[in-house]
């Protein structure tokens, strides 16, 4: 019988490794190393071909001082995740406010909403965004309805093709928006019910209780929704290949062009870490101040 | 008595309004955000000439499957029944890993105890942000010297090991098993495998499932991986191929493109429209557990 307990416990020891090692395994070989090994290869220069030849901090200089275009990038992915992500967040609160009201159709209106966020990503939809917004295409032809009789080229002009991929990003509004919808489903009626006694306004009804009870979804969606904006490629890649002049460049586009179109595997890997390092830097400071605009109800378990 | 019936029935006018009022704009907003969609099928249907003529009316003059014919010829020579089969071969043995891996480490972090549990539950959650555009230049590298490029290996591999949202997703069920369920079963003698294939993975099937939907749908969707590791176009999924497909050089038959991308989005519409329901409890489960 005790050998029998004995026996357990190690299985219960070894069977715990042999569940979570898979993941152990993975996370080192799939992430860890190769984490570490770009970190080493950006401070080199590599092509593939030829066994890696070390250089200091030369890719840093490079891009930092003497590659206009890593700079340009960095810009167009900046002011594409400044308006994308906020809109994005603030049309799948809105839609959510509006899908909250219980009602027969909500499960179908739900489906509808969130169905551009399922295909949007796609090559599909952006081979449709390409044509979408041709001079000769059919948002002039909408615009056109209104009064407005433009044959504005939108993806060939340079102040407005990086707002045809901001739209397609703002469009793809669903999964933030089910989050949101998941998050005021858990806002207790109590409080609402208490606050209308209390002669509350349905204004001040959504500033005091609905969006401080939904600030954790908040921030939970801006955070994933942050990473997302500075990873976009598909879409600057299909659509626009960065054009007009670079004004839709975006940083993981050049990234990807230095590594395996000029073979500038080091490069690209100094252009990785800083975007680590941009994103992390912005997601910690998020993660810091939320203790200033993130209402929890309940201690952290 | 009767004025407060006219209030009633005013009041309750007023509702039956608002409601359709609402109804129609919810409908109408709805109709909006779909349409670039249903335009893109219906010009499905319609002569290129009708496609570049940017009629915004969503009905073709006349219903014709003359751009399916064409467009599933492919190019290089081979159709797009090729291209079909490569998505769905990678799409499932990958989804089959993913899945199935996930389930196993989401249990070792629920119910099992071992060292350094912390760090790598860390781990796991930076591993659910960190984005794969960090790691394609260093993984490029690695599967270059494993002689993986051009082969599906380097998409399907990695899946194998467990995907962190999947074993978020999965520790949040299991989380909600009752431990006396194991207990019980320990005392009938059972070993942790034999918990984990007979008792918790029957009571973790939805998870699975939302699981494996958004495993398929990502796959298919999925681009930037294939585009880094395949060189043929025998061996190209439906995006890569699509994107090809599209380039000027091989035409602007817009017909033919809207046909193929059509058929390219029908397999994940039909997912979604089956499996709605675990796609947004999915959603909602990891959006609120956090």
């Amino acid at each position: 019988m005790r050998s029998g307990i004995v026996t357990g416990l190690k299985s219960d020891k070894v069977a715990a490794y042999v569940f979570v090692l898979p993941f152990i395994i993975g996370f080192t070989a799939f992430i860890l190393f190769p984490m570490l090994m770009s970190l080493v290869f950006s401070f080199t220069r590599y092509n593939i071909l030829t066994a890696p030849e070390f250089t200091g901090l030369d890719n840093y200089v490079k891009m930092f001082t003497d590659d206009p275009l890593f700079w340009k990038s960095f810009q167009v992915t900046m002011y594409y995740v400044v308006f994308s992500v906020p809109l994005r967040l603030l049309m799948a609160l809105l839609v959510a406010l509006l899908l909250a009201r219980p009602s027969r159709l909500s499960g179908f209106y739900r489906a509808v909403l969130y169905l551009p966020s399922i295909i949007g990503s796609s090559v599909a939809v952006a081979i449709l965004w390409k044509r979408f917004f041709a001079s000769d295409g059919v948002f002039n032809s909408i615009l056109s309805l209104t009064g407005l009789e433009v044959s504005i080229p939108w993806l060939g002009r340079v102040d407005t093709a990086i707002w045809t991929l901001i739209i397609l990003s703002i469009w793809q509004f669903g999964s933030s928006m089910l989050i949101f919808l998941a998050g005021l489903k858990q806002i207790p009626q109590y409080l609402y019910e208490a606050a209308t006694i209390d002669g509350a306004s349905g204004w001040t009804k959504f500033w005091k209780i609905t969006l401080p009870m939904l600030s954790p979804t908040i921030f939970f969606n801006l955070i994933n929704q942050l990473i997302n904006g500075f990873m976009a490629f598909t879409q600057s890649y299909i659509i626009t290949e960065g054009k007009p002049l670079n004004s839709t460049l975006f940083y993981t586009v050049y990234m990807y062009q230095n590594s395996f179109k000029y073979s500038k595997l080091g490069y690209g890997c100094a252009m990785a870490w800083f975007m680590v390092i941009v994103v992390g830097t912005l997601t910690a400071l998020l993660f810091i101040t939320q203790k200033r605009w993130v209402y929890y109800e309940t201690t952290e378990d | 008595m009767k004025q407060q019936k006219t209030e009633l029935a005013s009041r309750q006018l007023r509702k039956v309004l608002t409601t359709v009022l609402y109804h129609c704009f919810v409908i109408a907003f709805s109709f909006v955000m779909i349409y670039p969609v249903l335009w893109m099928v219906m010009g499905s249907f319609k002569s290129t000439n009708e496609i570049m003529s940017s009629d915004l009316s969503l009905l073709p003059g006349s219903f014709n499957f003359d751009n399916y014919v064409t467009g599933w010829k492919g190019f290089a020579g081979f159709s797009f029944a090729t291209f079909f089969k490569n998505s769905l071969f990678i799409c499932t043995v990958s989804t089959i890993g993913a899945v199935f891996s996930s389930a196993v480490v989401a249990f070792g972090f629920a119910r099992c105890q071992f060292r350094m549990k912390k760090f790598w539950f860390s781990a796991m959650l930076l591993s659910m942000m960190l984005p794969f555009q960090v790691l394609m230049i260093p993984q490029y590298i690695m599967f270059n010297h494993f002689g993986w490029i051009g082969s599906y290996l380097p998409l399907i591999v990695p899946q194998y090991f467990g995907q962190g949202f999947f074993i978020f997703l999965n520790i949040q069920f299991i989380k909600g098993i009752p431990r006396d369920l194991d207990e019980a079963a320990k005392m009938d003698g059972l070993s942790s495998y034999g918990i984990f294939a007979r008792i918790i993975m029957p009571l973790i099937k939805s998870s699975l499932v939302t699981s494996a939907i958004f495993s398929f749908m990502w796959r298919w969707d999925d681009f930037l991986a294939a585009l880094l590791y395949l060189n043929k176009p025998s061996s190209y999924p439906v995006s890569l191929a699509l994107k090809l497909f599209s380039d000027p050089s091989t035409g602007s038959d817009w017909g033919a493109m809207f046909a193929m991308a059509s058929l390219s989005i029908l397999p994940i519409f039909v997912i979604f429209l089956t499996m709605q329901k675990y796609l947004v409890e999915g959603i909602a489960a990891t959006g609120i557990k956090n």
